[in-house]
């Protein structure tokens, strides 16, 4: 296998740009990504996150940088980098022509196998995803959280050694989410490695080894989801309501209680401590000053605020 | 030498035997579906030629030592076979480009763009092979083929269909929208059907028209399939089919490059 030739690190990107027109979308990223992890690149929509998907298999070349896969370049090296790729779109590209059994046999021959050869292989993914019973079903008689799990399946038919999942869980509810998590946790456990794009950071923590958290074409941070939330968050956040002048209460309560504190951000009328103390300490002392608080609310720190401190933003904006 | 910047490298084809499994995967929809859609790819020519050779014909002297349903019967056989490659080329392959994005999924697997679009253009040609050779059947059976030349007719179909493909493809790679196909029928097809030979000589038309016909596939396509239906072998018929070989190779690039242009971005 030419998968076998990188020395353990499977996507290395340094410089990386891309421009469509005059908006530059990817401006000048480094990522390296190791054989066995799990990747997540987190961002809202419009971070770049698709487009450096898709700078990896080849429908968007690179501007400018390189772009190592499996230690080859992008650049000419298509095909034989796709011959070891699996990919999710964000969107379901099915083929709604084809019933579910077709969709994998008829995409395994695009790698190059006989049906005779992948047909057992078919049944072990549909089983692995949950689908053994859907064999004959055409495609629009699955559900939305099926026709994922259906895509996954189709993505590892090739037995890739990098996985990517654009987006795995979006428009899927709860349950179908959760479901789709637990079937990539499976594939996790045999060490293929992923890359994941998401704006969810519940799956985001769930998943990743390690991250990247990206807005506007460049990379903010990289590590591991809980060293980023300790780095940036400390361990607890206190959020505050204020009724009145919260810029006035955040320069007060920062100049009173500084050493309680990593920082805190405001964003409109909320104000988010992010603590380095005891987190009840702090909230007496805020009362005894008499702040206009309307709500309060203490909690663990997680990935949300990491990204709200580094980009001033709101990450999910579906939710 | 040739520059890695330059328009050639960046165009040069990416084409091996892996389009042939795009052409299969249209197969297997068309196993599915192909008793259904004889309607409008065979029930219609038929309907066209019973009214027109029957009706019509009845106040129709002979054309060419030729009763007008034997004239234009050949014709018929050659357009349905257009019609169903370029429906296939422009709607089909536009719903599987744009809607359901079938291409933007088997273009991450090791095929390329051109194998996709090639296997597109493979089974047009197909289609082309396939209506217009059940039509070859029936006009066997109504006692209209003259002479055994017309075993050679699905080859001929092949090839013209090759050519209706490329164009249909060419159009559906620059379209934004389905809206606009009808533009290319209502513009390029239907004028090409009216005008190419099949219900007329075009000896009697105005020069620029006779010309003109020259440049459409169409009227060398029904060129030679009439010489090949009714055995009046005409040595200009190497013309014909020489041009259509033109048209096949000329068309070749487009539309790998401008569906590239239009996915690759």
């Amino acid at each position: 296998m030419a998968g076998k030739m990188f020395n353990r690190e499977v996507i290395c990107a340094r410089g990386l740009r891309k421009k469509y027109g005059d908006k530059e979308v990817v401006r000048g990223i480094n990522l390296s990504v190791s054989k066995g992890e799990c990747f997540g690149i987190l961002g809202p929509n419009g971070a770049g996150k698709t487009t450096i998907v898709k700078m990896i298999f080849g429908l968007s070349p690179p501007t400018s940088g390189t772009l190592l896969v499996l230690g080859m370049n992008v650049n000419g090296n298509q095909r034989e980098i796709k011959k070891h790729l699996g990919v999710v779109s964000q969107e379901d590209h099915l083929d709604s022509d084809l019933n579910v059994g077709e969709n994998l046999e008829v995409f395994a021959r695009y790698y190059g196998m006989r049906p005779a050869e992948s047909r057992p292989y078919v049944k072990q993914l549909l089983e692995l995803m949950g689908l053994s019973d859907r064999y004959r079903s055409k495609i629009h008689e699955l559900s939305g959280g099926m026709r994922r799990r259906l895509s996954i399946a189709r993505s590892l038919i090739n037995n890739p050694d990098l996985l990517i999942l654009d987006e795995p869980t979006t428009g899927l509810d709860p349950h179908a989410r959760r479901l789709v998590w637990q079937m990539l946790r499976s594939i996790k456990e045999k060490q293929i490695t992923m890359l994941l794009t998401t704006h969810y950071l519940e799956e985001a923590s769930i998943l990743c080894d390690r991250l990247v958290i990206m807005d506007d074409g460049i990379i903010l941070d990289e590590g591991n989801p809980r060293f980023l939330v300790k780095k940036h968050a400390g361990e607890e956040v206190l959020e505050l309501g204020l009724r009145e002048k919260p810029e006035f209460w955040q320069n007060e309560i920062s100049a009173r209680f500084g050493d309680m504190q990593k920082g805190s951000l405001l964003l409109g009328d909320s104000l988010y401590f992010y603590l380095n103390g005891d987190g009840k300490v702090l909230l007496n002392e805020i009362n005894s000053l008499a702040t206009p608080v309307s709500y309060h609310l203490l909690r663990p720190s997680n990935l949300e605020d990491v990204f709200l401190k580094l980009t001033g933003k709101k990450l999910e904006t579906e939710s | 030498m040739i520059g890695k910047t330059s328009f050639l490298y960046k165009y040069r084809p990416e084409l091996s035997m892996l389009f042939w499994e795009v052409f299969r995967r249209n197969m297997i929809v068309f196993n599915k579906y192909w008793f259904s859609n004889i309607m409008f790819n065979f029930l219609e020519p038929l309907l066209y030629l019973l009214a027109l050779g029957i009706g019509l014909g009845l106040y129709i002297p002979e054309i060419e030592g030729l009763s007008y349903l034997e004239f234009i019967s050949p014709g018929i056989l050659a357009s349905s076979a257009m019609w169903a490659t370029s429906f296939e080329c422009t709607y089909n392959s536009f719903i599987r480009l744009q809607v359901q994005k079938t291409y933007h999924a088997i273009v991450s697997t090791p095929v390329s763009l051109d194998e996709i679009v090639m296997g597109d253009i493979a089974f047009g040609a197909f289609k082309s092979m396939f209506y217009g050779s059940i039509f070859l059947v029936v006009l066997f059976f109504l006692g209209y083929i003259s002479s055994p030349l017309a075993l050679l007719v699905p080859v001929v179909l092949i090839l013209s269909g090759v050519v209706f493909a490329q164009l249909s493809m060419i159009w559906t790679s620059v379209a934004p929208n389905m809206e606009l196909f009808s533009y290319y029928f209502t513009l390029f097809i239907t004028p090409m059907f009216l005008f190419s030979g099949i219900f007329f000589p075009i000896e009697n038309m105005p020069i620029f028209v006779q010309r003109l016909a020259w440049f459409t596939p169409l009227f060398h396509s029904v060129q030679i399939c009439r010489g090949l239906i009714t055995g009046q072998f005409d040595p200009l018929l190497w013309a014909n089919l020489l041009v259509l070989i033109l048209f096949a190779a000329i068309l070749f690039f487009p539309p790998l490059i401008l569906m590239r242009r239009r996915l690759i971005k």
